[in-house]
């Protein structure tokens, strides 16, 4: 009997799971999945916790139901990973032999990587929406709070989602202008990048959509630190911008794991192949979704394109076939605007963000790069096709892992 | 485009950013210095060799590689090259602006 071990049972890891139950035979492979935790959050519903748009019930549901019949799933801390020694050490001790590993540990908030960011006010007047408990805690805020400066800030590239920092100064807006209170609320947005986005295309169109919602952009800002004590956030060149909330998109990283097991980069992310989603390091090692380095959006979109393509290697290496190399960075968003609408984009490695319909040619219904309320609406159906579809690794009709270039208008990437 | 500065004709993208870092030398980086109201001296010359050994690596820069490097810290290195540290420094040094990643 050969070992498969995927760590990690968040949207890659399930995923995996659910594709290589159905390629791997059953006297040949046993397949194990590891996470300590036991709730699977829908992560991109922590956008709207905080405007009670959504409630605490639909952005989490009990892990388990999610992983297939037929693989092994053990709720443990994972300690080490013993490359060397095709290995995995758990918490309480037992070793899990593998001969193929997949890692899907995902990345994380390291709000401690900033001075004064996780100090005192915490969850208080200082606080993120990529954790459940950040998004609950600002949500409770935002119910009683009376206006003031309300600053989104990202802390520094790359981060899981790069628009919903976004997104969330777009819901702000319309959140504040419904309850009848936006002339109390300044809301400035500030990121380290030249623009509102890594992509000249979508920079250009989100720009446009910020000045219309009069929030205030301040840009090339590198955070030194948060003064919590006078409510300023102050950057190396000693700009200072002034906050009541600030709602920040701490640093992100990959798991704690990949330092300890010295197979991760500066940020803890594992270097891997970007086509082939093999590790650099290992051949006998994959990698998706966030806890690579791939120079890809840290998206769930991604980590389902990629597993359609991991799923492929993975029975190309079992047999000894030479590994495709046809994962494009293929990513595909959708970007509340606010007011009940959506932009969706379409990019990869080397496509700027497009125009044009999505995901028929010519067609649509769904509008690339342009505000709708069919892209709102495509947005709040995915969760339904995530919980669904997504994570049992039910591919979603017309939609391929890697970009289709028929019916869009394209123009090479350029990044800023 | 084509650009002539230090008595040579360099391509350029349209930032200003060199598209080919065989044609840099010295006097181009000092020159792209200048421009941006910048007088090199050894200090930012030994910010210039780090970020071209790390572009020769391949090796992606950053603020925090920067940091983490231990060449320079990161208010120095604001002093040295005034608003965007990264971006002036890259342009001087003859490769790519940094990609900040998607």
């Amino acid at each position: 009997m050969k070992n498969l071990v995927i760590l990690g049972a968040g949207t890659a890891g399930t995923m995996m799971a659910n594709h290589l139950v159905h390629k791997l035979p059953h006297n040949e492979w046993k397949i194990t999945i590891v996470d300590q935790y036991k709730t699977h959050y829908y992560q991109p519903g922590f956008l709207f916790l905080p405007f009670d748009i959504y409630t605490t019930d639909q952005v989490k549901k009990k892990g388990s139901k999610f992983i297939p019949k037929g693989v092994d799933y053990i709720q443990e801390k994972i300690e080490l990973i013993k490359p060397q020694e095709n290995k995995v050490l758990l918490e309480k001790g037992d070793e899990l032999p593998y001969d193929i590993l997949i890692i899907a540990t995902g990345t994380k908030i390291a709000p401690e990587e900033v001075e004064g960011m996780k100090g005192p006010e915490w969850h208080k007047s200082v606080f993120d929406f990529y954790t459940y408990e950040g998004a609950k805690a600002l949500r409770d805020k935002f119910r009683e709070w009376e206006g003031g400066k309300l600053v989104v800030h990202i802390t520094e590239m790359p981060i899981k989602c790069p628009v919903a920092p976004l997104e969330f100064a777009f819901l702000a807006d319309s959140y504040f202008k419904n309850k009848g209170m936006r002339d109390k609320v300044d809301i400035t947005f500030v990121t380290p990048l030249g623009g509102a986005f890594t992509k000249p295309k979508a920079t250009a169109a989100l720009h446009h959509l910020l000045t219309d919602k009069n929030i205030t952009e301040v840009t090339d800002f590198n955070i030194e630190r948060v003064d919590y004590e006078n409510n300023k956030i102050i950057d190396y060149a000693d700009t200072e911008v002034p906050y009541d909330i600030l709602v920040t998109v701490p640093t992100n990283m990959g798991d704690a794991l990949i330092a300890r097991s010295g197979m991760g980069d500066d940020l803890n992310y594992v270097p891997t192949n970007k086509a082939t989603l093999q590790t650099e390091d290992y051949e006998n090692i994959f990698a998706l979704g966030d806890a690579t380095n791939l120079p890809a959006s840290k998206a769930g979109s991604v980590a389902h394109f990629e597993a359609e393509i991991l799923t492929e290697n993975i029975m190309r290496y079992i047999n000894g076939e030479p590994l495709k190399e046809e994962f494009d960075g293929h990513a595909n968003c959708f970007i509340e605007t606010g007011d009940g609408k959506a932009l969706l984009i379409d990019f990869n490695y080397t496509h700027e963000p497009v125009e044009g319909t999505f995901p028929f040619p010519g067609v649509g219904p769904l509008n690339l790069l342009k505000e709708s309320r069919m892209n709102h609406m495509g947005k709040l159906a995915f969760r339904w096709i995530y919980w669904n579809m997504l994570i049992k690794g039910i591919h979603i009709p017309f939609v391929s892992a890697t970009m289709s270039e028929k019916g869009k208008k394209f123009e090479e990437s350029k990044s800023i | 485009m084509d650009k002539t500065l230090a008595h040579a004709t360099i391509s350029v993208d349209p930032e200003g950013y060199l598209t080919d870092f065989s044609q840099w030398n010295k006097e181009i980086g000092t020159e792209i210095a200048k421009e941006q109201g910048i007088e090199m001296t050894d200090k930012h010359w030994a910010i210039i060799d780090y970020i071209q050994q790390k572009f020769k690596e391949e090796e992606p820069l950053s603020i925090r590689g920067i940091k983490k490097s231990g060449v320079i810290d990161i208010k120095a290195f604001y002093d040295l090259f005034p608003g965007g540290p990264l971006k002036k420094a890259t342009m001087i040094a003859g490769v790519p602006k940094p990609k900040s990643c998607i």
